[in-house]
């Protein structure tokens, strides 16, 4: 007997066993789309948190003051060992007297007080600085920081902005992995929880069918036989449940994105979606047709010890 | 051959009996004295607490998954509560028998009418278990233990939930089964059948035998 005659032997009794069951079957898909829905929505606010903690982390800067008559190729010198201690640093961009006068200029040039001030101080007060954006770690902000504040560079800098912000810092940084952390494990606790729902769902459409695997067992068929259809049944509710939340993310993503981009701005989740399409589909995918096709599997193997 | 259930039931005690090919056996007893244990003991379903259960020279007990199941295969069951899949209807039913067999379509397609036929089920194909009568379902139970011809029909109180006029129509369908050359092994407590049948049997109190006579009589 071929595998193909006696796959579809399997998948027909699947078939007509979920479109008898409809009320079971339904049961069975919803608490799939719940658990799938949610196992998405995690992933959103894993997407949002993260997004959170780097717009935190983003403002996080350190600014070296360099000495009025210090060298170009010097500070730049100083750029490049930067660089080299920490070449993973998110941007180390070098701004001279002129483009910092420019630049202030730019900002407050409508402003005659301010003019006045600048002509009595005379010439160009600034001073050229390196702006320093750290990739978001602490132990970079630490190297950056030794490595500004050490003897090597002391006649060549004025003053490094940070030292002031040092202890805020150092509470961002532990509050952003603390949420992340908790975060982490109210998730995965959240998922083991949604997982249990669906194997107990699975259980109970199984116990239905518990004397029917007995009678199966008792005319000889082979434990493969009276498995695969029940499994077949797990998948088709995962695939069921997986199209539902598919477009279901859709519409919800588009009609939630406007909003949510006015209380987060610079965040979109219709780009995140967008750049996460193939994560979220894989997700969905696995948490429906992977969780009834595990749970109907281990379900019927209990009933199969006869 | 005995069996115990824990911690110390003892169900059948030092029973020991042969049934050769193509004979009509009667196990008799009232009610709790072991019948049903002695078939599941034959069928594999319960493993013997001492002494062992041969089926056509193999040990039932030592087998393993897969031969007990290709075992099975070659027992016709038909049950006191019938046993049917209710999810199937009654074309389904019986054509499970030879799809487990891994028959061709073609086969089922032909034989599966048939056996209806002789059961007089045939005009209810399309229906579902539960919208059978006791007696109907019942000969549905036979349609399925006799489609793959197989070797032994077991029949454990196949007409405990019947009225007389449909317990004839099973015992008349076990005679015929037989009358083919297959083997019936009949367990029942109902003294009118037995003693109409007039074969042998073998009469099982608290658990022993304590009669095995060629042409018996039901006598408790």
């Amino acid at each position: 007997m071929s595998f193909q005659i006696n796959f579809k032997r399997v998948f027909n009794f699947a078939l007509s066993d979920f479109s008898r069951n409809k009320g079971i079957s339904i049961a069975a898909i919803f608490i799939l789309i719940t658990t799938t829905l949610l196992f998405t929505g995690l992933f959103f606010l894993h997407g949002i948190s993260d997004f959170l903690v780097s717009t935190i982390r983003d403002k996080i800067d350190i600014t070296a003051y360099f000495k009025s008559d210090a060298v170009e190729s010097d500070i730049l010198t100083v750029r490049d060992d930067i660089i080299k201690v920490s070449p993973d640093v998110r941007r180390v961009e070098y701004v001279s007297k002129e483009e910092a006068l420019t630049a202030f200029n730019k900002r407050h040039g409508e402003s005659d007080v301010i003019s006045r001030a600048l002509s009595e101080v005379g010439g160009n007060p600034f001073l050229p600085s390196l702006n320093i954006i750290t990739n978001g770690s602490p132990e970079q902000y630490e190297n950056i920081a030794n490595l500004l504040e050490g003897d090597e560079y002391g006649n060549l800098i004025e003053k490094v902005d940070f030292s002031e912000k040092r202890d805020t810092i150092e509470k961002v940084f532990s509050i952003t992995s603390g949420l992340s952390r908790f975060g982490l494990l109210m998730g995965a606790l959240l998922a083991l929880t949604a997982a249990f729902v669906v194997f107990n769902t699975i259980k109970l459409v199984i116990e239905n069918s518990k004397e029917e695997i007995a009678t199966m067992k008792i005319v000889g068929a082979a434990n493969w036989f009276i498995r695969a259809p029940f499994v077949i049944e797990g998948a088709l509710f995962g695939i069921a449940a997986f199209l539902f939340c598919f477009f279901a993310t859709v519409l919800i993503v588009f009609f939630l994105s406007r909003g949510l981009s006015v209380i987060l701005p610079g965040f979109s989740l219709l780009a995140y979606y967008m750049h996460s399409l193939w994560v979220i589909a894989l997700i969905q995918l696995v948490s429906g047709v992977g969780l009834g096709v595990i749970s109907s599997y281990v379900v019927v193997r209990k009933y199969l010890k006869i | 051959m005995t069996k115990i259930y824990e911690p110390d039931m003892v169900v059948l005690q030092d029973i020991s009996f042969e049934v050769s090919k193509g004979e009509f056996v009667s196990i008799v007893g009232k009610s709790g004295a072991g019948k049903t244990t002695l078939v599941k003991l034959i069928l594999g379903l319960e493993k013997p607490t001492y002494g062992e259960v041969f089926f056509a020279g193999e040990n039932v007990s030592e087998l393993d998954g897969a031969s007990l199941q290709n075992l099975r295969k070659r027992i016709g069951g038909i049950y006191q509560d019938y046993k049917l899949l209710p999810a199937k209807t009654v074309f389904e039913n019986v054509a499970y028998i030879m799809e487990v067999e891994g028959r061709e379509n073609e086969d089922i397609e032909v034989e599966v009418p048939k056996v209806l036929e002789a059961v007089g089920l045939a005009e209810k194909t399309n229906n579902f278990p539960d919208e059978l009568s006791g007696g109907e379902q019942q000969r549905l139970a036979v349609a399925r233990a006799l489609v793959n011809q197989p070797d032994v029909v077991i029949a454990d109180e196949p007409t405990g939930n019947l009225d007389p006029y449909n317990t004839y129509e099973v015992i008349s369908l076990l005679q015929k089964i037989n009358n083919v050359g297959k083997t019936v092994i009949l367990s029942t407590h109902d003294r009118e059948i037995v003693n109409k049948l007039g074969r042998r049997v073998i009469t099982i109190e608290a658990g022993r035998i304590v009669r095995d006579e060629p042409k018996g009589r039901f006598i408790i």
